[in-house]
């Protein structure tokens, strides 16, 4: 649609399409390979992710979304290639480096850290904190200032979060879609350059979904760039001001969500068969799992499904 | 009926073993409990502890704070032997490498080519020279009834638990500080706090060393009043050692050295009770089978424990480490 490109400062330089330069590019991928005993899970020619706009990454699942942010990470190796943040190659950087330099991921698979408080998790978060020497460690007084600071920092946050009120809770306790929350919050702490959330919104409970939104574009006001895998179209739509679109370890769309959504060859390699079906809603993403022969997804999304009707249940007797 | 055992277990609070195993459950919480190590070598890091300071002041006629010395760097060095090639690695492979490690140490100082210098299978004695010589208590008799020490004996009771309490105030202390808190992280999910700019590797080291320290100061503390002994630092070992962490609590400072003092008494106890009850031919086992009847008992305590109280005495029921 010819408006997206004039209502919004241009991202790119040319005709949108896979591997286009940007104008402004906070991380370049080249020829990054994985395969895994032979099969190819990711081989992405040239990708770059414009700086302070949300980004989003989508294709079906087994696309290999989520092993592309391990590679990029530091998480995984791959087989050939070589990617830059800033200008700087992160090539062989262990993943710890990679966070430090400012490039901060989620996992699709939450990791809260069960056995520590919430605060404890978000404390975590913070760099620079002298009484993570083990020397230093044994006297309060090095790092007593340090830990004030990133106590109220996390505070803030996990107010904004609506977390505030679980701080001194496990993290074990908290619901799946609340540890979606912390982990998010949790990699805010070091006050990142790149956030990259792998499905952010899976398992978050809906009445928190739309506030999840306002804190992701809250991130790129405050000058963040946001790089998230997501299946929820409705999110992507809504958020992202550009679209990567992944299918068999390639990348084979790319441009203004609006545009991309509609593009046959995305609807194609994303939906398969499954021309008509909302992929925004549980039940179309079932019908998707169950095409794609995903028993786990399968059994995922059927207890979602049943989750979300129970917790109806519940709000509806109150 | 002689009932002397009992005083005499109880005698066991103060004894040296109870110091040593207490500082090697310490370095074991730490690997285990807080860090999430499984360490299935604890023994090898106090053998090596023993074995240097042993060699080093009997062997080599070195001054105490010298072979003090000797024995720290000795743990370093085996945790570095251990940790480099298996701390990037899978949980597992740590335990696989630390219990055959262990082995290999216990094996090695047995070795009859060597034995001038390691006493072969009779171990070292006399690594107590300097350390008496420092005693400023007047050589009288202390204590009461069965419970009766020399001057040395109490000499080595006070450094031994001045020891125990220092270490145990900085354990404390690093694990409520940041290190302590990344290594609990550590402990729940390495990549989650890889993922937040933490060099997990090496606070593993950190951990697997600290811990090791530990293991072979307390050994340290044993060997002084008695003697080093190769097949005191097999593989049964580390198991007490499991036991009495889980006995007191893993993710707990007090709990590994309470745990030491109840397992010792028990120990102790449950010895004096067969020996009375086979003595009196209300047991139909001979005194040769006690030994390994004890053992027995040992073992089943740590299924109930882990069945029961998996969190252990001084643990909170959420940090438990075998629950759900
Ligand atoms: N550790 C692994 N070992 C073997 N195959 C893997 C591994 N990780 C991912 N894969 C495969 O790589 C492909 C991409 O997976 P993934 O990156 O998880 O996809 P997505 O996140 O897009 O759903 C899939 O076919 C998956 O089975
Ligand atoms: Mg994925």
């Amino acid at each position: 649609m010819a408006d997206a490109n004039t209502t919004r400062a241009k991202l790119q330089i040319g005709e949108p399409g896979p591997g286009v330069k940007k104008v402004d590019p906070i991380l370049v991928a080249h020829g990054v390979r994985r395969s895994f005993g032979g099969v190819s899970a990711v081989d992405v020619e040239h990708v770059e992710i414009p700086r302070n706009a949300i980004t989003a990454l989508i294709g079906p699942n087994g696309a290999g979304k989520t092993t592309f942010f391990n590679l990029l990470t530091g998480f995984d190796k791959p087989d050939t290639g070589t990617w830059e943040l800033n200008g700087k190659s992160l090539a062989n950087v262990p993943a710890f480096k990679v966070a430090r330099r400012g490039m901060v991921r989620t996992f699709q698979l939450t990791k809260a850290l069960s056995l520590l408080s919430v605060m404890e998790n978000m404390r975590l978060g913070a760099g620079d904190q002298s009484g993570e020497r083990i020397l230093t460690a044994l006297f309060s007084g090095f790092w007593r200032k340090r830990e004030k600071e990133i106590t109220d920092q996390a505070l803030d946050l996990l107010t904004r979060f609506k977390l505030d009120t679980k701080k001194d809770d496990y993290a074990a306790s908290l619901s799946g879609g609340q540890r979606k929350l912390l982990e998010m919050a949790r990699a805010l702490m070091s006050k990142p350059e790149l956030v990259m959330l792998d499905e952010p919104m899976a398992g978050v409970n809906p009445a928190l979904t739309q506030s999840l939104l306002s804190h992701i574009l809250d991130l790129k006001k405050e000058g963040m760039t946001v790089l998230f895998v997501e299946h929820d179209m409705h999110m992507v739509q809504t958020i992202a001001d550009w679209v990567i679109v992944m299918a068999e370890g390639k990348i084979v769309a790319e441009g203004y969500p609006d545009v991309v959504m509609r593009d046959p060859a995305v609807i194609d390699a994303y939906l398969g068969a499954h021309h008509d079906t909302d992929l925004g809603s549980l039940t179309g993403q079932l019908e998707v799992a169950k095409e794609l022969g995903d028993s786990f997804l399968v059994n995922e999304i059927s207890e979602e499904i049943s989750d979300e009707a129970s917790s109806k249940e519940t709000t509806d007797g109150q | 009926m002689d009932l002397n055992f009992i005083p005499l277990a109880f005698g066991q609070i103060l004894s040296p073993l109870t110091v040593g195993y207490a500082l090697a459950a310490l370095g074991l919480a730490v690997h285990f409990g807080f860090t999430g190590l499984l360490n299935f070598g604890q023994a090898g890091f106090m053998a090596v502890g023993g074995y240097f300071f042993a060699i080093t002041t009997v062997k080599f006629d070195w001054p105490l704070w010298a072979s003090l010395i000797a024995c720290v760097v000795g743990a370093i060095l085996f945790a570095l032997l251990l940790g480099i090639p298996t701390l990037r690695l899978r949980a597992d492979y740590l335990s696989i490498v630390t219990i055959a490690a262990a082995e290999i140490v216990r094996y090695t100082v047995k070795t009859p080519s060597i034995s001038n210098l390691t006493g072969g299978s009779d171990g070292i004695n006399g690594s107590s020279r300097d350390f008496y010589r420092l005693n400023p208590l007047p050589d009288i008799r202390y204590g009461y009834g069965v419970l009766s020490y020399n001057n040395n004996e109490v000499w080595s009771m006070i450094v031994g638990w001045t020891v125990v309490i220092v270490a145990a105030v900085l354990v404390w202390q690093l694990m409520r500080s940041p290190w302590g808190r990344i290594v609990k992280g550590i402990r729940e999910d390495e990549d989650a706090v890889r993922s937040l700019g933490k060099n997990v590797t090496w606070y593993k080291m950190q951990s697997l060393i600290l811990g090791g320290v530990l293991a072979a100061l307390g050994t340290v503390l044993v060997i002084i009043p008695t003697s080093l002994q190769p097949d005191n630092y097999g593989t049964q070992t580390t198991f007490f050692l499991y036991t009495i962490v889980l006995l007191g609590g893993a993710t707990t400072v007090l709990g590994p050295i309470i745990g030491s003092i109840i397992f010792w008494v028990v120990l102790s106890l449950s010895d004096g009770i067969l020996t009375l009850l086979v003595s009196n031919h209300l047991l139909p086992i001979t005194s040769v089978q006690q030994g390994p009847i004890r053992f027995i008992i040992v073992g089943i305590a740590l299924m109930l424990l882990v069945i029961f109280r998996p969190q252990g005495i001084f643990g909170k029921k959420r940090e438990a480490h075998f629950s759900g």
